[in-house]
């Protein structure tokens, strides 16, 4: 077990878990605060033959990992704030042409370029809506770096089952804060491959005919089966079509096949939610904060539990209701201005209980914060 | 194998207009991965957005069209995960050296084995006729409808520049050595740029009275010379064609290799 404890960033500690899963190509470009996730591969992904390039910028990153994964590669990508805008194209286009990919955001002060070294969740809203269209899309996060690790292969696990870019939202104070991270023994967490296509050469393969449980079987750039990819609406041989038809079902099936598994891609923790008439609920590093606010409370014999967030994007709020539907108040713990925040209020029978306890000046929100909320939330004064 | 075999007929007819040269192009760039000998499992093709970006869907390779601008950085990904395909990018002139000009220039410097071939009418096409980075002082376009007061790039001088280990340059008038260009350049290794000058009779032609595609070839005969030919010295306004640059130099892929190596022996 010795050899497998390590103390980390969580920027190392995604470089690790990226490395587990079977990493194989990443494509970056230099930026606070995840930088070190480029340059910790730079180091470690030719060592074992996998491809590491430094792109020419934000946008050709993410582009050539999607090249990169319709040949067979499992392909990540790292950025931060105005990265991550950059990407958003991009990221559209893997959606609309299914390609998995990961695209990490470890997300610091905004807007513009914000708060570049300190910590903020203000781009929740954009991981669900920064590309253009509508669409689903798969967000993830964590507030521990066994979590995180964990998360992150997770991440590539629903990237490969979906056939969609996942992408992991992380935090400043995650990215950089250094723990204790035990590594997984090979096999210990499972790893989805992808799934490929068994039409045989010289049949006619449809790269975009869902099979009746929605998946779409991949055949590899370079192999037998020569097929078009197209940001345009396609058919099932991914030509352009306009026809009415087919560009409804190609929406419904990019919809569907994220926000109809949405227990399935749920993950989420809970801490003495059972009886509790205080629930917050929080993601990422405030998590941390959050927690140790319950434990103390559950110390003095308040009724107070916090369910955490790991899955942001398809929001759970069926599960979020249930968690939610004993408690007086129920307070979000977020540093922004209230993004999950909304989606709580969306998901629960009585909006009026729902609250919200955030920072937003690049300080990370303390157990201290939250309390001074709570005072006047619960009607204690200030 | 004949031309046809290399065209996905299920989805003709083409979309490009009448007297539009870019079906001249994909003709003789069929005609060249033929002479090459070439399987067409071996080749992905990659493009951008804009009439030249359709040549891909219409050719029956691994093919990737994909999102304005950004087609030699999608193929730099495909290139680098499976160096022994051979990637061939076909893209316009307001593709590859507007929205897209970074990724060319880089491309370039890193000399990764990949075929540019710049579809260049002078033009946005697909939009409309709008007025591209190789309109040329003067001409008129939907948005420079008083004229347009840009110089235009050279794109073997930039592509030379940049790093580009094989440049040419041809148009659609003169088909022979079109094909003939393409093909050695597919055949170099490193990154190659082949411009051809090819007519947008409707937006282009139109806008500049400038006749029609016939009238536009001849220009184009009329209008350009071989490298080095004495009528460029008596008039400089001539556009020279050929083979500009052709150089052995390291390539991006196989210099991965090496790290790859270096890496693996502890660095």
């Amino acid at each position: 077990m010795g050899d497998h404890l390590i103390f980390v960033q969580g920027n190392e500690a995604c470089v690790e878990a990226a490395l587990y899963a079977g990493l194989g190509f990443f494509a970056g470009y230099p930026i606070t605060p995840s930088t070190e996730i480029a340059e910790l591969l730079s180091l470690r992904l030719p060592q074992r033959g996998g491809k590491f390039i430094q792109m020419e910028d934000e946008i050709a990153s993410m582009c050539a990992i999607i090249g990169a994964s319709l040949t067979g590669l499992k392909s990540m990508t790292a950025t931060s704030g105005p990265g991550f805008s950059l990407k958003q194209e991009a990221i559209g286009y893997a959606i609309m042409t299914e390609v998995p990919c990961v695209v990490v955001s470890v997300m610091r002060g905004g807007p513009s370029t914000g708060l570049p070294t300190k910590v903020s969740q203000g781009d929740v809203m954009q991981a669900r809506w920064g590309t253009h269209g509508d669409h689903a899309v798969i967000a993830l996060t964590a507030s521990n770096h066994q979590d995180l690790f964990a998360i992150t292969v997770e991440a590539f696990n629903l990237a490969e089952t979906y056939r969609t870019p996942v992408i992991l939202l992380f935090d400043e104070v995650i990215g950089h804060m250094r723990e204790k991270l035990i590594v997984p023994e090979p096999g210990e967490i499972p790893l989805v491959q992808r799934l490929r296509t068994s039409v045989r050469e010289g049949t006619d393969y449809h790269p975009y005919l869902p099979r009746e449980d929605g998946r779409l079987p991949m055949s590899d750039f370079g192999g037998v089966h020569r097929y078009n990819v197209t940001g345009l609406m396609h058919d099932m041989w991914g030509f352009p079509t306009d026809n009415p038809q087919v560009a409804y079902g190609l929406m419904r099936h990019l919809f569907d096949k994220i926000e109809g598994h949405v227990t399935e891609i749920a993950r989420m923790k809970e801490f003495f939610l059972d009886d509790a008439e205080t629930v917050l609920i929080s993601y990422g590093s405030a998590a941390r904060s959050a927690l140790h606010v319950v434990e103390n409370r559950r110390a003095r014999g308040e009724r107070m539990g916090l369910l955490e967030l790991q899955t942001l994007w398809p929001f759970p709020s069926g599960a979020v209701r249930e968690r939610c539907n004993q408690a007086k108040f129920v307070v979000v713990v977020e540093m922004n201005m209230g993004q999950i925040l909304l989606e709580v209020k969306k998901a629960v029978d009585d909006p009026e209980r729902v609250f919200l306890a955030n920072r937003i000046d690049g300080t990370f929100i303390s157990p201290t914060d939250i309390r001074n909320i709570l005072r006047v939330i619960q009607g204690k004064g200030v | 194998m004949a031309v046809m075999d290399y065209v996905r007929e299920r989805f003709m007819p083409h979309i490009w207009c009448p007297g539009c040269g870019h079906g001249t192009i994909m003709n003789n760039l069929v005609r060249a991965i033929e002479s090459l000998g070439l399987k067409k499992s071996e080749i992905v093709m990659v493009t951008g957005i804009g009439c030249s970006s359709r040549i891909s869907g219409y050719l029956d390779f691994h093919t990737l069209h994909t999102i304005h601008g950004r087609a030699l950085a999608f193929a730099t990904g495909v290139k680098l995960a499976r160096p022994e395909l051979t990637l061939i990018v076909p893209m316009g002139d307001g593709d590859a050296l507007a929205i897209g000009g970074n990724h060319f220039l880089h491309a370039a410097r890193r000399n990764i084995d990949i075929t540019a071939i710049i579809m260049n009418n002078s033009i946005y096409g697909m939009t409309g006729g709008q007025f591209s980075p190789l309109s040329g002082y003067g001409k008129t376009a939907t948005t420079a409808p008083y004229g347009n007061i840009y110089e235009s790039f050279d794109i073997v001088q930039l592509a030379k520049a940049a790093g580009a280990s094989f440049v040419g340059r041809t148009t659609t008038y003169h088909v022979t050595s079109m094909m003939e260009m393409i093909e050695e350049a597919i055949r170099h290794k490193g990154f190659s740029v082949v411009e051809i000058l090819t007519q947008c009779p409707t937006y282009f032609g139109r806008k500049n009275k400038v006749g029609d595609a016939v009238d536009m070839l001849n220009y184009y005969k009329d209008h350009t010379v071989p490298i080095g030919s004495d009528k460029k010295k008596e008039n400089p306004a001539l556009i020279e064609r050929g083979v500009f640059v052709r150089e052995e130099r390291a390539e991006y892929c196989e210099e991965y290799e090496k790290t790859v190596k270096r890496a693996e022996k502890g660095g």
